[in-house]
This record gives C-alpha cells, sequence and structure tokens, in this order.
C-alpha cells in the first residue's frame, strides 16, 4: 500500500502499482487520522488512572505504559503543548 | 462545419498550449526547479505529504478537477453559438486555467504545501482566511444544488440511468468490499467492476425507471433532488473505504472509458456541426453573450475549484517541482477536452438546425440533456450503438460525475460549517453539521423554484462564485510573483479579466433577479456581489503592499543541495 512503488518492476507491475495508488491515495489521510482517533482514545483508556479514573483493568494496561511513551509525547506536542500534562508521566 | 475539424483545431490548440506557454511559465514565470524540495519530500509521512509518479498523480488530480460542471457550463453555453464557447473553452484552457491550476499547484508547494485557504490568509491578508471560508462555503451550497438539479433533470429524460445510477452504488459498496475484506487483486476488481457497470447501463436500458407526474406531492424531479440530498447526506457520514472510495476510483476509470468513447465516436462519425458558430437569433429572455459566458463556462475555461484541489492534495504529492507542468496544467488540458467534447455533442449531435433550436428553445434550457440527446446519436453513428443504449451511457457518465462531486460536497460543506462554527468558539457533531449542510441545499433547491426542478437557474451564479475564488487563487499568485519581483503579467492580466466578468455577471444577474421578484437569490447574488468587491479591495491592497516590499529571494536558487534529496526517490 505504500506510494511510489519498486524500480525494479516490469512495466505490468508498474501499472499495478499506479492503478492501487490511484485507489488508495485520495483517502490516505482520511485514514490517517481514523486511526489516529482510535490510537487517542486507546492511549486514553491505558493512562485512565494517571488522570483519577478507576480502570478495572490496569492490572494489564499497566504493561502497555512504555508502549504508549512515543505515542504520548507525539500527541502531547499534536495538542500544542510543549511538555507533558502530566505529572507522573514525563516524557520530554 | 465539420466537427471534426473543431476537434482537431480545438486539441492542437491546447497541445501547443502545453508544448509552448506552459514551459514560459514553467521556466520564465514560476521557474519550476528540478532540484527544489517539494513538501512530498521535505515532510513525507506516508499519510498526506507523498511523492507520487507524475502520472498517477495526474490521473488524480485530473479526475478530481474533471466533474459534470465541464459538461453542463458548455452545454448551457452554446445557446450563443458554438464559437464563442470552443474559443473561451480553449483560449480559456491555454491562458487561464492552465496557468491557474498550474500557479495554485506552484503557490503551494512554495509554501510547504498549504492550502489556499491559509495562503490567502498569509498573502492578502488576516481577513482572507474568513473570506475564502465565506466564498467557499457559498461555492459548495451552490455546487450540491445545481448538481442535485442536474442529476434530478437527467434521471427524469433519461429513464434509462435510474437504475445504473443507484445500482452503481452497490457496485461500489461491492469492490469496496472486495477490496479491503476478501483481498482481491485490484486488476480483477476493476475490471468486474467496469462490467457490472456496463452491464447495469444495458438492464437500465431495457427497463426504464419513469416515476409518476407526483411523487409524495412532489415533482419527479423534485422527488429525486430530496432523495439525492438524503442519500449525499447519508453517504458523507459512511466510512469512505465502504462507498466514497471505490465510488471514487470507478469514477475514475469510467471517465477515461466515457472521454474514449465520446471523442473515438467523433473521430468516427465526424457529423457536421447544424448549431451556428454565432447564434444571432437566441431565444427571448436569454442573456447577453457579454458577461454571462464566462460564468456559465466555469470549469472547462478557469475554475477555482482546481485551486482547491491544486493546493489541498497535488502539491502534498508531487515528487518534483517541475512535475507541476505536467499534473496542474496537463489536468487542465484534460478538462478543456472533455468541455470541447461537450460542445461538440451539444452542437453536432442534432440532424438539423430546427431540432438543435427546439432543444436550446430558451436559456439553461439545453444543459445535460442536450449533451447526452446530441452525444448519444454521435455515439449512435460512430460506433453503431443502439441510440437508447448511447443515451444511457452518457447520461449515466454525467449522474455519475455528478453524484460523486456531490457526495464530496456535502462532506466538504460539512467541515466548512463546523470549521466556522469552530471560529464563533461552538463545537458541533458531524450530524447536526451534515443537517445543517442538507438544510441549506434542499432549501435553497425548493424555494428558487417551489418543486425544485428550475434550480438550474443558479447555475451562472455558481459560475460566478467559482471564478470568484479563482480570482482570489489568483491574486495570491501575482502577489507571490510580485514579491519574487518577476513578471506579474501571465497571472495579473487573467485576474483582472475573471474578476471583471464576474462581478458585471453579478451584477447583470442582479438585475435579472429583481425583475423575476426571486428575493433569495437575489440576496444570494448580493453577497457573492460583496464577497467579490471584498476579494477585489483586498488583493489590490496586497498587491500595492507588495509592490512596495523590498523583494524576497527565490529560496530555490541553486546554491547548495541536500545530499539527502538523491538518497530519497
Amino acid at each position: 500500500m505504500t506510494a511510489g512503488g519498486g524500480e525494479h518492476r516490469s512495466a505490468a507491475g508498474k501499472f499495478v502499482a499506479g492503478l492501487r495508488e490511484f485507489y488508495v491515495a485520495p483517502y490516505r489521510r482520511t485514514f490517517a487520522r481514523a486511526q489516529r482517533d482510535e490510537d487517542d482514545l486507546f492511549m486514553m483508556i491505558v493512562l485512565a488512572e494517571m488522570m483519577g479514573v478507576p480502570n478495572p483493568v490496569s492490572y494489564y494496561t499497566v504493561e502497555l505504559l512504555p508502549v504508549m511513551y512515543d505515542r504520548f509525547h507525539e500527541w502531547h506536542r499534536r495538542m500544542g503543548m510543549d511538555h507533558s500534562p502530566l505529572d507522573y508521566f514525563s516524557c520530554c | 462545419m465539420n466537427s471534426l475539424i473543431l476537434a482537431v483545431i480545438g486539441i492542437a490548440m491546447v497541445a501547443a498550449g502545453y508544448l509552448l506557454y506552459s514551459k514560459y511559465l514553467g521556466r520564465r514565470v514560476y521557474q519550476l526547479s528540478s532540484s527544489f524540495q517539494t513538501p512530498a519530500h521535505e515532510f513525507r509521512d506516508g499519510v498526506d505529504y507523498v511523492p507520487t509518479n507524475k502520472y498517477v498523480l495526474w490521473g488524480h488530480h485530473f479526475t478530481s478537477v474533471a466533474g459534470a460542471a465541464p459538461i453542463v457550463g458548455p452545454a448551457v453555453a452554446v445557446i450563443w453559438g458554438w464559437l464563442p464557447a470552443f474559443l473561451w473553452v480553449t483560449l480559456g484552457t491555454v491562458f487561464f486555467a492552465g496557468m491557474h491550476d498550474l500557479g495554485a499547484l506552484w503557490a503551494s508547494v512554495r509554501n510547504r504545501g498549504q492550502s489556499i485557504g491559509t495562503l490567502s490568509g498569509k498573502y492578502i491578508g488576516a481577513r482572507g482566511r474568513n473570506l475564502f471560508l465565506i466564498v467557499i462555503f457559498l461555492l459548495l451550497l451552490m455546487v450540491n444544488t445545481a448538481f442535485a438539479v442536474v442529476i434530478g433533470g437527467l434521471l427524469v429524460s433519461t429513464p434509462a440511468a435510474v437504475i445504473p445510477t443507484w445500482g452503481a452504488l452497490v457496485v461500489a459498496v461491492l469492490v469496496g468490499q472486495a477490496i479491503y475484506r476478501w483481498k482481491l487483486n485490484l486488476v480483477a476488481v476493476s475490471i468486474i467492476g467496469v462490467v457490472a457497470l456496463y452491464s447495469l447501463i444495458i438492464l437500465g436500458d431495457n427497463f426504464p425507471i419513469v416515476l409518476p407526474e407526483t411523487v409524495l406531492g412532489l415533482s419527479a424531479e423534485a422527488f429525486w433532488v430530496l432523495v439525492l440530498f438524503l442519500y449525499a447526506g447519508l453517504a458523507s457520514m459512511l466510512p469512505v473505504w465502504v462507498l466514497l472510495q471505490p465510488r471514487d476510483y470507478i469514477n475514475g476509470l469510467q471517465l477515461f472509458i466515457g472521454l474514449g468513447i465520446l471523442y473515438v465516436s467523433v473521430l468516427i462519425a465526424s457529423p457536421q456541426i447544424v448549431a451556428p458558430a454565432y447564434n444571432t437569433a437566441v431565444p427571448d429572455g436569454t442573456p447577453s453573450l457579454v458577461p454571462l459566458l464566462f460564468v456559465t463556462i466555469a470549469c472547462g475555461a478557469i475554475s477555482g475549484f482546481h485551486g482547491i484541489v491544486s493546493s489541498g492534495t497535488s502539491s502534498k504529492q508531487l515528487d518534483k517541482e517541475t512535475d507541476a507542468r505536467f499534473v496542474g496544467y496537463f489536468g487542465a488540458v484534460g478538462e478543456g477536452l472533455l468541455a470541447l467534447g461537450a460542445i461538440i455533442a451539444a452542437t453536432a449531435g442534432f440532424q438539423t438546425l430546427a431540432d438543435w433550436e427546439n432543444v436550446y428553445s430558451a436559456f439553461n434550457e439545453g444543459g445535460a440533456p442536450a449533451f447526452v440527446d446530441g452525444g448519444a446519436s454521435i455515439v449512435n453513428s460512430g460506433l453503431g450503438l443502439p441510440p437508447s443504449l448511447s443515451a444511457t451511457i452518457l447520461a449515466t457518465m454525467a449522474v455519475l460525475f455528478a453524484a460523486t462531486t456531490m457526495d464530496t460536497g456535502v462532506r466538504l460543506q460539512r467541515y466548512v460549517v463546523q470549521e466556522a462554527l469552530e471560529l464563533a468558539g461552538r463545537r458541533i457533531g458531524t450530524v447536526p453539521a451534515t443537517l445543517i449542510v442538507l438544510a441549506f441545499g434542499l432549501g435553497l433547491a425548493f424555494s428558487i423554484s417551489a418543486d425544485g426542478s428550475g434550480g438550474m437557474i443558479i447555475w451562472p451564479l455558481f459560475g460566478t462564485t467559482n471564478q470568484i475564488l479563482a480570482g482570489l487563487t489568483l491574486s495570491i499568485v501575482t502577489v507571490m510573483l510580485m514579491r519574487l519581483g518577476r513578471n506579474p503579467l501571465p497571472a495579473l492580466i487573467p485576474l483582472i479579466f475573471v474578476f471583471t466578468m464576474s462581478a458585471y455577471a453579478a451584477v447583470v444577474q442582479m438585475g435579472t433577479f429583481f425583475a423575476d421578484g426571486n428575493w433569495l437569490l437575489f440576496v444570494l447574488d448580493v453577497i457573492i456581489l460583496i464577497a467579490a468587491l471584498w476579494v477585489i479591495i483586498e488583493a489590490i491592497n496586497a498587491m500595492t503592499k507588495a509592490r512596495k516590499a523590498p523583494l524576497e529571494v527565490d529560496e530555490s536558487a541553486p546554491v547548495e543541495r541536500d545530499p539527502d534529496r538523491s538518497r530519497e526517490r
């Protein structure tokens, strides 16, 4: 699904890659946005307890905290905050 | 005159435009540089910013900008004779549309891929952004209304198109499922999809669905308008992969097939043009050619909508800046050829002058049905398809274009409503925003004519708004050229022409609406005229400032190269 297509492919391969690009490219952004929204929701669930919301499955989500670091950093930058807004979760 | 000669002259003109004028624009005016790092490379993220092969990108760009408008506009405008429409489409494509689309692409590429909306804030002034929102809201409102009316009219005049029109939705949904759920091969799915679409056309041709005179107390056309808006509202809220994405895709393929059918038929049949070159006996009530021709044919000659596509998506995917010439300028050429096809269909597809005059009995009487009738008889004599099947193919083609534009239009207008309310400090969800959009569209469709069927009256108004948007984009391009100390005339002359004609057209139409007591359109027209004058004043202001300001340095001047650039391909 990635763009550009390979350089070593045959003409037919290039045509198929171009056709696929013709299909996916106009909506790539829409899909990425939707995925980002889902990811944000998931992150909120994982970080629920830090915001004072009781989390019945914290036993499992706590394991995911390290995975959230990069994503959380990206999120607070995207929201226009230079630093982490959570006291106990400082990524930068 | 033989239509084949007209087609050859037209194609030669736009081809010369591409080979010569766009070369001049690319070298001297925009000074495109193959070593400039485009936003697609600079901000490459695999989502918005993706360097794309120029042919694929052209395919997207062309199918996004080409729709029903370059068919309907010319098919209405040939009422003044074929020569004015022909000249405006060809010269417009060469000196206006190509220059404008390429310019919008360049302006955006040189500004980190920002959209015309943001650029108008940057180059025109702080109020530029609000102004842009107003213009785009009006434009989308009129696009949605006009296209709903065009489709409603076609579904009544060519009832054979009803089954393929709605069946195409089923095909699109199945294509979407085949790609994402069943993971089938795209080439196979494309072939099956196109075959299915054409089978539906044959099916519809055998089983035309004629609605009774009145449905639920509405005329048949008004009923279709209502159904279309409800459909577009629903479609715009569905996840895009379910319907819109496969629909856009199949439509894109259909566009190339349809254009092919039309031009091959003209080549084989080479019918005589029956319409006069310059119609001296226009029906009563036809407005004057100047300025109305220049807003009736908007898309196909110059269209502000292209600037939105150029700066919104294409600019973020441009692999090399020099590709802009092919993507932007040649995209406009493609649309010009579609408009030229519509002119030929609507002037050469009739047996006698009397037949033609019967169809063009009043202003706005031709339009899409004339394109379908005329085109069908050309396809019939060219490819030997039965007349009714040819008509169904062309009607379905026009309907699908208009319907896809409407789907996207309703969706975009929802974003505009949400953005405008956000500026006013309120947040609003998808459903209420969509309801607002539908209320505006249906309200406009049903208030211009009580049963929603006479909506073509707003066509020139739509063209006017579209030209004002083009004027806004051209102002940005002119200001940028002035700031760089380059020759602004290639942008400035079209800009002055477009502004003059659209403001003049708004004034002329205002008189007509006043005389007819059409107060809603009168008020709408006043708003459009105020927006136009506002754009003009802001643009003049920005240009005066740009002339006085010290020259900017072209950041792409070949000094140092990013060594990483070569590795990225």
